[in-house]
């Protein structure tokens, strides 16, 4: 396989998600060694450039670029240029043009990565567009569930509460789907999209449906800064009906894990007992998380002599 | 471009004696086996190392750790790649520094794998010496680097490949050389 953008999951092959799962194994060694670092990609720059708040994407690809011995620059839209107006086109070109062999963009409109894709050469990584797609996350989901479970085929995966702005729902949907998982998806119909069936969700109301028998639990974030509609009647009702807690948790299988992408709002999609409890992987996400990281920027930059651009 | 078999070095037998001389010399060179640890370079030094192993607590009675090394990630042609190659997991299961390692692959031509393996063992911890098994040297080094214990040289063109079959990974032991025949070279 060769790709040369990674822009989501919903256009790429079993064959290079596999990959990508599988490169993840050996890097994450690498994170767990006294010595963080290898030499493979010594001499290349990593450029993050993001529209939207985020800690935990940021930091993740920025020390995966660095264990990997890269260069990295960071731009946070708040305090750039593009606050003097200069369009994503011409920021993508300028960071081009500083020599980045990758960027790594966020950016709140879906379909940014893709736009940059078309006017510069680098690599582009999509850390998150809009509504769309978040492919690492949805990679770092299925590398941890892997690392449990083995396989991802034949597994019902549950996933809860606000599909409708999650870009991470979307991307594990398509991700999830293709390598043979059974994707649940519960939430209050107003935040649950039309269509979602024609992805190959199977789409409930409440969530006890959707956790029954479930092997994995993907707790969503309820997006609060996107819920000024009054989509839900209250926060308190919300956590009520739809928050995963552990009576709800108790339908699903005994050996069932508990994910959720960050950052959370405990007491509201999620309650602590849950998060903190035995069955939670969301520490062990955040490691996976560079892990994945690595695995695409090494994918993306290395042997890319002989590409044909898939995405 | 093709590969046709030209000429077998060694057989079953030949790489048995062969691997049971380099596990006396190993230990002789050593006096005894204290501090000493065998790392495989994948694929093929994987098997051979464990072979040394097992002939090694054979003669001396003691086990020695082993462990597995992927140089991927070290290599100095990535940029030149037009494929990626596959990702293997090191396993290497005990603290290497203060200890005798001896590096063991299949076979020793440019030096580069070994270059990479030395770097990829230092990033591990500090040896108190680094050593080299090789199934077969066949010259050409671009590195000034040797190996400490060699099955068999064996002079080769460029042209050659010098392939090292191994029961684990091809089904069989033993060691051919083969020509490339074609334009691509």
């Amino acid at each position: 396989m060769s790709i040369k953008h990674l822009l989501g999951l919903q256009h790429l092959s079993v064959n290079t998600i596999t990959q990508i799962l599988d490169t993840a194994g050996p890097m994450k060694q690498i994170i767990s060694r006294n010595l963080k670092k290898v030499p493979t990609l010594r001499g290349k720059a990593v450029a993050t450039v993001f529209y939207e708040p985020s800690t935990r994407t940021r930091m993740s690809f920025e020390l995966a670029a660095k264990y990997l011995s890269a260069d990295t620059v960071g731009l946070a839209a708040a305090s750039s240029s593009v606050v003097k107006g200069e369009t994503l086109i011409d920021t993508a070109r300028t960071v081009a043009a500083m020599g980045a062999d990758v960027i790594v963009l966020r950016h709140p409109m879906a379909g940014a990565a893709e736009l940059m894709t078309r006017y510069t050469d680098v690599h582009i990584v999509n850390a998150g567009d809009g509504m769309h797609e978040h492919p690492t996350q949805a990679l770092l989901d299925m590398f941890t569930i892997l690392e449990l479970k083995n396989t991802i085929s034949g597994l019902k995966v549950a996933i809860l509460g606000d599909i409708l702005h999650s870009r991470v729902a979307r991307s594990n949907l398509w991700g999830l789907t293709k390598l043979g998982a059974e994707v649940h998806v519960a939430g209050p119909p107003t935040l649950l999209p039309v269509g979602l069936q024609q992805l190959g969700a199977h789409v409930h109301d409440c969530p006890e449906a959707a956790l029954e028998g479930a092997d994995v639990v993907i707790a969503l974030r309820l997006q609060l800064e996107r819920q000024r509609q009054g989509l839900i009647p209250s926060l308190r009702e919300y956590t009520r009906l739809y928050g995963l807690n552990a009576e709800r948790l108790a339908l699903a299988r005994d050996d069932a894990v508990v994910l959720h992408p960050g950052p959370m709002n405990r007491g509201v999609e999620i309650t602590a007992d849950v998060a903190d409890g035995s069955r939670s992987l969301i520490a062990e996400q955040v490691t996976n998380g560079v892990a994945v990281r690595m695995a695409c920027l090494y994918l993306l930059t290395v042997g890319d002599g002989g590409r044909e651009d898939i995405n | 471009m093709r590969l046709v078999e030209k000429a077998q070095i060694l057989d079953e037998k030949g790489m048995a004696r062969a691997l049971t001389r380099i596990a006396h010399e190993i230990i002789e060179k050593n006096r005894g086996t204290d501090d000493l640890v065998l790392i495989g370079i994948r694929r093929r030094g994987v098997p051979i190392a464990v072979r040394l192993a097992e002939r090694i607590q054979r003669i001396e009675g003691t086990s020695v750790p082993v462990g597995f090394l992927d140089i991927t990630l070290y290599r100095d042609d990535l940029t030149k790649l037009d494929y990626h190659p596959v990702l293997y997991k090191t396993q290497v299961d005990f603290p290497v520094t203060d200890k005798i390692v001896v590096l063991v692959d299949d076979v020793l031509y440019t030096g580069r794998t070994t270059r990479a393996a030395m770097d990829a063992i230092m990033d591990l911890g500090r040896p108190k010496v680094i050593q080299m098994a090789v199934m077969v040297d066949r010259g050409h080094r671009e590195l000034p680097i040797r190996a400490d214990y060699v099955g068999k040289n064996v002079p080769t063109s460029t042209r050659e490949v010098v392939s090292v079959e191994i029961n684990e990974i091809d089904g069989q032991d033993r060691i051919v050389i083969l020509d490339r025949i074609g334009q691509n070279e």
